[in-house]
């Protein structure tokens, strides 16, 4: 049951600094716990995250084992055309998750 | 010889001085404080923004769950409930509430697993499986600023008062009872973290130490745990009896679920 929260705002004026936060439903098991037996419990990660708007890549990151679960990534832009942003998650075990927020430049 | 008295003389000043501030002074109503309010800046910044409170993608997959079909009848919570909005606006600021048919209180995950076997028969869900604390989440989170009114039920008086008793009552190999931090010392910093009051306005909530939402339950047996007592088991009645005191002593305050903590 994998799901995103993304904030984008709907409207913002040509050339404004925007903030857009991303929260995706992950456990980001780090693959360095055990179980009560000893048993090593694989690495269950996000290992990538994308955002392009309108087809252009604007943001990526890498992320890495000693990263909370549900991770939580923001970053800025700035609002040149209307559009969309696409969002996308790439993880362990074949995790691949997508979203998309659409924005009104006036 | 002469000093031997004084010594014990002494030794009882000092017992009743450590035992006298620990007896139970409880909050006065207009001195309680969500447990919101002891958190750091940056912790209370995720709650207030529904986009950023990791406890929304459980609420996010109540919200689906509460439209499953499920169980031999294949019916969804909304096939009876409708519209939760509506129908469940308000329930979760009343429990635990007392059941009928099995004669004592239940709490919201006791409620909606007595639901999917009598109304639905399905399977009950794990106790802190993430099917049940997104279900109760997203129950819970319909009462979101709606004022607590659980023990309004004269039947659960009885309950409240068994909950009562294991609050005040020493346990552990710590010797602690739960009034002894958050009635008498809530003011107050233990290993750095804020003693709380103890006022369960934001269950299920999310924490930051589980990277998961948790419920009351997991709370109280963590702080059991932490006194070195054995924890009662997720469900037993002396823990529904603690959440219902808890409850009834958090009474007018608003429902903040999913509340994030650290």
């Amino acid at each position: 049951m994998a799901s995103a929260l993304i904030n984008v705002p709907a409207k913002a004026k040509r050339g404004e600094i925007i903030e857009i936060k991303t929260l995706m439903s992950h456990i980001m098991e780090t693959g360095y716990r055990r179980t009560a037996t000893g048993e090593l419990i694989p690495r269950n990660i996000i290992t990538s995250f994308s955002c392009r708007y309108n087809g252009a890549e604007i943001f990526r990151a890498d992320l890495f084992p000693a990263i909370a679960a549900n991770p939580f990534i923001t970053f800025f832009t700035v609002a040149t055309e209307s559009g969309k942003f696409d969002f996308d998650w790439i993880g362990d075990n074949g995790f691949a998750e997508s979203a998309s927020a659409l924005i009104t430049v006036e | 010889m002469k000093s031997i008295p004084a010594i014990i003389g002494a030794a009882l000043l000092v017992t009743a001085g450590i035992v006298a501030p620990l007896l139970a002074t409880e909050i006065p109503q207009g001195a309680r404080r969500s447990g919101y309010s002891f958190t750091a800046p940056e912790t209370q910044a995720i709650q207030n923004d529904d986009t950023a409170n990791p406890g929304m993608l459980s609420v996010l997959d109540g919200a689906s769950l509460w439209k499953d079909k499920a169980g031999a009848l294949s019916k969804a919570c909304a096939d009876c409930h409708h519209d939760a909005g509506v129908s469940m606006r308000g329930v979760a600021a009343r429990y635990p509430a007392f059941d009928q048919a099995l004669g004592r209180p239940v709490n919201l995950e006791q409620r909606i697993n007595l639901c999917r076997v009598r109304n639905q028969q399905a399977t009950p869900l794990a106790y802190e499986s993430h099917e049940l604390l997104a279900l109760t989440a997203f129950v819970a989170e319909q009462s979101r600023g709606v004022a607590i009114e659980t023990g309004a039920d004269p039947q659960l008086e009885p309950f409240i008062t068994k909950g009562r008793d294991l609050f005040m009552h020493r346990q552990g190999q710590l010797n602690l009872g739960c009034t002894n931090c958050h009635d008498d010392n809530w003011d107050k910093h233990l290993a750095g973290s804020a003693i709380t009051q103890g006022q369960p306005t934001g269950y299920p909530l999310y924490r930051l130490e589980w990277q998961s939402l948790g419920s009351l339950e997991r709370r109280l047996r963590s702080c059991m745990a932490g006194v070195r007592a054995q924890p009662y088991d997720y469900g037993a009645p002396e823990l529904v009896e603690l959440e219902l005191y808890l409850m009834s002593r958090a009474r007018g305050m608003p429902i903040e679920t999913p509340a994030v903590r650290p």
